[in-house]
């Protein structure tokens, strides 16, 4: 372990409270007794969309294309599931079958 | 009367749970099998999934429990990737206006997964809404702390290979962008999250480009405000 236990819990208390944070400040920005703005209502409608998109970009922020392996493992296992999960859409199998081929991609073959 | 009506919509909720159920316990040991490998034990992964219950978070939190202690850091990272829980709850508005002494529960339990149901499910006629949101809320978080302990108990007694493992989390974000991306005609909001937030890690690189991303994403969400909603009409 790199934290102390005193560190962790520290950092699990943050973690906790950002989470609880995002979570309920909607319920308490607009409570239901007032008209929620037409503003608010659009961002809630098109940010899920954006966001993850956000969240993909950054699970792959570390991926060097300029030198070996390229970013191939992290491609490779995109197309797998892209093509698992048009083929047999279920959620499961294209997360796991995904994360076994980048696994032993990433463990036998780019090392 | 009282506890007939909890039974009954527990009965109710169960069978909606299931795609969930699978789902959790799959990325729940995933993540236990991560803490194991990090030193942190049953007692740990169990009380982080019991009160954090946030799996994108979590699975980044192993990278913060491996670096330098930074709680500032670990404060804004949490808000910018839990940002999208705030649309959840603004989605949610209506749907637990009538939650009463139930509500703090739910919003603290609204995950991805959980919003992805109960923002789609209507309970059955004749079930109490609140206790159904209720119990479809208590299973998956459930179902997440069962699937974080039994991933860590078998990170403790089988040594394995975990390099690679961590990208469980791109592959759930890749599978919900395709079925967002299916969801929906207009593209335009989904490629405004990838482009602005690759032109933002080129400019300002890996450990930076956070911040600007959103701010970025939500310029032009806004810029485009008009354009998005005449495509949606149309």
């Amino acid at each position: 372990m790199t934290l102390t236990p005193t560190q962790t819990l520290i950092t699990v208390a943050v973690l906790v409270l950002g989470t609880v944070i995002t979570r309920a400040m909607p319920f308490f920005l607009f409570p239901p007794n007032r008209e929620t703005p037409a503003f608010v209502m659009y961002l809630g409608r098109v940010l899920p969309y954006a966001v993850m998109g956000l969240l993909v970009v950054f699970c792959l922020k570390g991926v060097t294309v300029t030198a070996a392996p390229y970013g191939l493992p992290e491609l490779i296992a995109i197309l797998c599931i892209l093509v698992l999960h048009l083929w047999k859409n279920n959620i499961l199998l294209s997360i796991g079958g995904g994360t076994i081929i980048y696994m032993l991609l990433v463990q036998h073959f780019f090392i | 009367m009282q506890k007939n009506t909890k039974k009954e919509a527990l009965k109710a909720a169960f069978p909606v749970t299931i795609p969930v159920l699978t789902g959790y316990i799959f990325l729940g040991m995933g993540y236990g099998v991560l803490m194991s490998s990090i030193g942190y034990g049953l007692r740990w992964t169990v009380f982080m999934s019991l009160l954090i219950f946030a799996g994108s978070i979590q699975y980044i939190s192993i990278a913060l429990l491996t670096s330098a202690f930074n709680p500032l850091y670990t404060l804004l990272l949490t808000l910018m990737v839990n940002a999208r829980h705030l649309f959840y709850g603004i989605s949610m508005l209506e749907r637990y206006k009538g939650a009463g002494r139930l509500k703090p529960y739910l919003v603290f339990g609204l995950t991805d997964e959980t919003f992805s149901l109960l923002s789609a499910v209507e309970p059955p006629e004749g079930i109490s809404r609140k206790w159904f949101q209720f119990f479809v809320t208590m299973l998956n978080h459930v179902y997440w702390v069962a699937g974080s302990a039994l991933g860590n108990i078998i990170g403790s007694m089988i040594s394995f290979n975990t390099k690679g493992l961590d990208f469980v989390l791109t592959a759930l974000f890749v599978v919900i962008f395709i079925d967002q991306w299916r969801s929906t005609k207009n593209h335009i909001p989904a490629l405004v999250g990838v482009g602005g937030s690759l032109l933002c890690l080129l400019i300002f690189g890996q450990e930076n480009f956070m911040i600007p991303a959103m701010v970025l994403i939500l310029v032009l969400l806004t810029a485009l405000r008009k354009r998005i909603d005449r495509e949606v009409r149309s």
